[in-house]
């Protein structure tokens, strides 16, 4: 493949909106899959947006980057002003963001095995579009659907409860939060927190069934190997809202641990390349972008962490590692298994927080000694979530620079394509199976287009084929109905 | 007590004519109508199903990149299964389907604004052509609202 040849696969910028996903793959010269390129919307202008601002306006502002995760940048953007103010958190202020993070890692978490995962592992990759959503979910499995929406509607009450709104919230400040919680606001979340402990347990349940029935198709399905990166607390244990950085190799060896996060460009690239908006990480102790790439989100937590410090979870997480003889962690489709074993994380993570009296307390800020540089990482819903900041004397942002999770999983995901197409491409002919899998694939991973707009009216999944002159040889579609289309 | 009327917008105030849905929202509720609440989102999303209840009727608001100019009304809408895809967001028919199967019920009337959009660039203001789209929608709204 030439780079003129490259240079032929244009991005449509109009297409950039909440939804839509391109692929490329591209045919050497027998026609044999060579490389897959996703092309989803990219978070180009996120750091022009912030340029120019006071710094305190940031936790808020960047809220607006993602309809899908406003409390991920909200919190990342807070632990970097913390930073930029020299303060250390009261334990009211960061047990307040903590709960606020576990609310979102829950109702996130649930939206995407109830509303995207759960369809295709229950009725199959092949099943009609039209049931194999979340509408056919509800009229096939009207209970498992029912408890996504109640597990949704508490997380997203947590949400509200802590920052002080349903949307746009303003609960975390520089150097801590604007409120905590009232007698009330904890007895109505305490009220409801066991059944959503129990549910989730049964989302666990459900995925474990799943794989064991159908354990040689979920361990082969678009599977490849990969370092993973993901932060640790000092003890080792999972951590979603701090703690240092640590990355394996995909056969354990260690690569760098407890690193600290403030310094993560001595650790991690970022490369550029000529066909996509976004950017490619690596891990620098492994080269560059072609051999540094890494994962990040559910699947590499669980299987990095030494232990999760919550006993449901963390027995859930030994089953996970057991399976198969650990044949689940290097699977594509063990990010599902992993995620909702951490969204019962979040489940007793929120309950061990609402019976501490620490929320309740009245101790909200700190301050400290002004600083120029602040760095803030969090493990969002998807993964490490990183924000960089410099601030002039003048409190304006005058740099930012931001890694989003997706970001990270940026050539996973193109590798998990490329297994796919490897096994579903014959020829040169784009089918109906072969997108439903690249779906399947693409979907493991949970990438957050939202960073766009969401406006009705565009098409899903784009999938094209290039021959190894670099013309055009099939091109078909998902359009926002469903319908498979070839143009 | 659930007022009889919900008027439900979504869309990101900081992408252009995304902020339609919002910005319509914001525009009606310093109205003060009584019987009437607004809610907006980022976006449409599975648990919104349950704001929907006890109403009389429902209107939708979004911004449409394909809707006519300066607005386009669609209903009562029905559910329907429409393929998610990758997006989070939920249509308002897969919402009504949400809300069929959590309520065992036929959801209220309900109605779908679209408004339509022409740039959607992040950090850019509405555009003028949005603006103007978003005053006709509002004059219509107000009928509709009477």
């Amino acid at each position: 493949m030439t780079d003129a040849s490259l240079k032929r696969i244009s991005i449509d910028p109009l297409s950039r909106v909440e939804g839509h996903g391109k692929v490329t793959i591209l045919l050497d010269d027998e026609n044999k899959v060579q490389q897959a390129r996703l092309h989803i919307v990219e978070f180009r202008g996120f750091e022009k947006f912030i340029e120019g601002r006071p710094y305190w306006e940031v936790p808020v502002m960047v809220e607006r980057l993602c309809g899908i995760c406003p409390v991920s940048h909200h919190l990342a953007a807070a632990k970097a002003m913390d930073m930029i103010v020299g303060a250390k958190l009261t334990p009211t202020a960061e047990k307040i963001r903590r709960l606020m993070h576990y609310g979102q890692i829950l109702q996130s978490h649930a939206l995407h095995f109830f509303y995207l995962a759960s369809p295709d592992l229950l009725f199959g990759f092949d099943a009609e579009l039209a049931k194999r959503n979340i509408v056919g979910l509800a009229s096939h499995h009207p209970e498992i659907a029912r408890k996504g929406v109640l597990i949704r509607k508490y997380g997203q009450e947590v949400i509200r409860l802590t920052a002080g709104k349903r949307i746009h919230g303003t609960g975390a400040i520089p150097g801590g939060v604007n409120k905590s919680l009232s007698a009330d606001e904890r007895a109505a979340l305490l009220k409801d927190i066991y059944a959503i402990i129990g549910w989730s347990r049964e989302a666990v349940a459900l995925v474990k069934q799943l794989f064991e029935t159908h354990c040689e198709h979920y361990r082969t399905f678009a599977r490849f190997t990969a370092p993973a990166m993901c932060l640790v607390a000092p003890s080792g244990a999972m951590d979603l809202y701090d703690g240092g950085l640590r990355a394996r190799r995909a056969d354990g060896a260690p690569l760098f641990d407890h690193a600290d996060y403030r310094r993560y460009w001595e650790l991690i690239g970022e490369d550029v390349k000529p066909w996509s908006y976004m950017k490619f990480p690596f891990l620098k102790i492994l080269g560059d972008a072609e051999h540094g790439w890494y994962r990040v989100g559910p699947l590499a937590r669980v299987a990095l962490c030494d232990f999760i410090p919550t006993p449901l979870a963390d027995h859930e997480r030994k089953e996970f590692l057991a399976f198969d003889d650990g044949q689940a962690v290097g699977a594509t489709l063990g990010y599902h298994w992993a995620r909702m074993i951490e969204m019962l994380h979040a489940a007793e993570t929120i309950k061990e927080l609402l019976h501490d009296d620490d929320i309740r307390g009245r101790e909200l800020l700190a301050t400290g000694q002004r600083q120029e540089r602040g760095v803030g990482v969090i493990e969002a819903p998807r993964g490490t979530l990183i924000h960089h900041y410099r601030v002039d004397e003048n409190d304006l942002v005058i740099r930012a620079n931001l890694i989003v999770s997706t970001t990270h999983n940026n050539q996973a995901m193109n590798e998990a394509i490329l297994a796919v197409a490897h096994q579903y491409l014959d020829g040169q002919q784009i089918t109906e199976a072969l997108l439903n899998h690249i779906e399947v694939a693409i979907r493991a991973f949970d990438p957050c287009l939202s960073c766009a707009t969401h406006a009705l009216g565009r098409m899903p999944l784009e999938v094209e084929v290039f021959g190894a002159d670099g013309t055009a040889c099939d091109r078909a579609l998902r359009d926002s109905q469903g319908r498979f289309l070839r143009h | 007590m659930t007022a009889p009327i919900l008027i439900f917008g979504w869309g990101n105030p900081s992408r252009g004519d995304d902020a339609l849905g919002p910005r319509f929202i914001d525009e009606l509720s310093a109205l003060g109508l009584p019987d009437v609440e607004c809610l907006s989102d980022y976006q449409l999303q599975i648990e919104h199903a349950l704001d929907l209840a006890g109403r009389q009727r429902v209107l939708f608001v979004d911004a449409s990149i394909t809707a006519t100019v300066p607005y386009a009304v669609r209903g009562p809408i029905s559910a329907s299964a429409a393929a998610p895809g990758f997006t989070h967001a939920l249509d308002p028919h897969g919402l009504l389907r949400i809300y069929e199967n959590f309520y065992d019920a036929p959801p209220p009337p309900c109605f779908l604004l679209e408004i339509r959009g022409e740039s959607f660039i992040l950090g850019a203001p509405c555009s003028e052509a949005a603006q103007r789209h978003l005053a006709a929608a509002l004059d219509w709204a107000r009928k509709w609202l009477e």
